[in-house]
């Protein structure tokens, strides 16, 4: 066994993805943003040259793929020099954007400068919804943002983050990205951190939704087969197996968050682990000896029932943050898992709020308000959060 | 796909072949992923060059690795990557 561990840990792969985290800034306050509920405590972002040797650093080591991204990457005045360094360097070059900031000038100078593509989030397939999930009124820019990143010849990824206020428009949704002539389609069912967790009550779907969802995204999989890649999952909180988090802790994925702080993945900043930042220490020193990136390598960190499974090669035991949220301890199995002790605890929140959606639908509760992600609301929540530790 | 050997392919502008030391071969290169090629492969995707046609392409092939029978081979794989999108033929 002991063996076995040392042979893992002698082949350790290089990161092939860079997650460029630029900006938590954005012009948009989606409920279900992924990003930190301490958003506004990242006030120190990292320099144009600091972006630009940790890039250096990472294509040394193998990294191919880079991901601009936040907040909106757009924010940033810098974003032409950045992405025209990581083409010279021979990254494939990903905006993650709303295409709020953008015009047809910016994408211009993006291609000139080398992009390679342009992903755009929709909150909607209507108006009146997508402006009141962003929390702006961006909808008919966005559409128009999109014609031209085709216009220009780029791959077009349109990424919808699907949940319980939206899940019903799914046709709709699909036909909007037929009209807009996406090459790939990203149905992405909201994964429960961040904000999303915060708003958990008002965003999971129900199991009906989700059934009918999938029924629409088989059927525009079919009838778009050769033109547009449609991918559709459905939220893990409805699985019996956990997902292979990052495809295992430390193997394939770096994020560097606004402020320098190199993490696993873009959630592990919640974890009770220290991760190291590009300020102190070189990708190579934070990829093969930081205590947080050798955390939950291998197997040895692993506690029943993932360290006998014949699966844990597999997923890795799941997500990390998410067995941290549920369980208070980030080794435990993640709950998804049927085998995991805490599972039947996520089946009665999801039967919780199954009851809630099925009395809101009957309007005999009110809704609950949805948490918008901006900075005045990550303040409020980070004090509060201080105040419990400290009582 | 039915392929002519005067078809001169390119690499379609969604995709981009490019050599990795680090992963010491050529891959293919699209939004969020990546392919490895073969040796093979690779030998092939990097003479799609958009001036080259399909038969001068077998020829240098041959030529190259002292080889007289691998057009079936090289129309194969062609015929998978017209399928996968990552060339076209240049208009």
């Amino acid at each position: 066994m002991i063996q076995a561990g040392l042979e893992t840990k002698n082949e350790l792969t290089p990161p092939l993805w860079l997650l460029a985290e630029l900006t938590y800034r954005c012009p948009l306050q989606c409920p279900y943003c992924s990003n930190p509920l301490e958003i506004a405590k990242y006030q120190n972002e990292l320099t144009t040259e600091d972006w630009i040797r940790v890039m250096q650093q990472a294509r040394k080591m193998g990294a191919t793929q880079l991901g601009f991204s936040g907040g909106e990457p757009l924010v940033r005045p810098d974003l032409e020099t950045l992405i025209q360094e990581a083409r010279r360097l021979g990254y494939y070059t990903n905006l993650i954007t709303s295409g709020v900031g953008m015009d047809e000038a910016r994408v211009k100078r993006f291609k000139e400068a080398g992009l390679d593509h342009i992903q755009i989030s929709f909150q909607a397939s209507d108006e009146e919804l997508n402006n009141f999930l962003g929390g702006t009124k961006t909808f008919q820019h966005k559409k128009e943002m999109a014609r031209i990143v085709k216009e220009y010849e780029y791959p077009m990824v349109l990424n919808i983050v699907i949940h319980r206020k939206n899940i019903d428009q799914i046709r709709d949704i699909l036909e909007m990205t037929v009209e807009l002539n996406a090459d790939y389609v990203e149905l992405a069912s909201t994964q429960y951190y961040g904000w999303s967790r915060v708003n958990v009550d008002q965003l999971l779907p129900t199991r009906e939704q989700l059934a009918n969802a999938e029924i629409v995204a088989k059927e525009y999989q079919e009838k778009m087969k050769g033109k547009s890649r449609i991918i559709y999952v459905i939220p893990d909180y409805f699985e019996n197996r956990p997902k292979p988090c990052m495809n295992g802790w430390g193997s394939i994925f770096l994020t560097i968050a606004p402020d320098g702080t190199a993490l696993p993945c873009h959630e592990a900043g919640q974890l009770p682990i220290e991760f190291p930042n590009v300020k102190d220490f070189s990708i190579a020193d934070i990829w093969h000896d930081s205590p947080g990136f050798n955390h939950f390598r291998g197997f040895g960190w692993m506690k029943e029932p993932c360290r006998s499974c014949d699966e844990k090669e597999k997923d890795f035991g799941g997500c990390r943050c998410q067995a941290f949220m549920m369980t208070g301890d980030a080794a435990n199995a993640d709950p998804v898992c049927d085998k995991s002790a805490h599972h039947q605890a996520l089946l009665e929140d999801i039967a919780r709020i199954a009851e809630l959606a099925e009395q809101e639908s009957h309007h005999k509760v009110g809704e609950k308000p949805l948490v918008f992600r901006n900075m005045k609301n990550s303040k409020k929540i980070t004090k509060e959060a201080e105040k419990t530790v400290t009582v | 796909m039915n392929i002519s050997p005067s078809d001169i392919p390119e690499v379609a502008p969604t995709f981009r072949v490019q050599w990795e030391a680090v992963q010491n071969c050529y891959v293919v290169l699209y939004p969020e992923g990546m392919v490895k090629l073969s040796t093979s492969a690779g030998e092939i995707m990097k003479r799609v060059d958009g001036q080259t046609a399909v038969d001068a392409i077998i020829k240098d092939l041959e030529t190259a690795f002292l080889e007289d029978d691998l057009e079936s081979d090289v129309i194969k794989f062609l015929e998978v990557a017209y399928d996968t999108g990552w060339i076209r033929n240049k208009k």
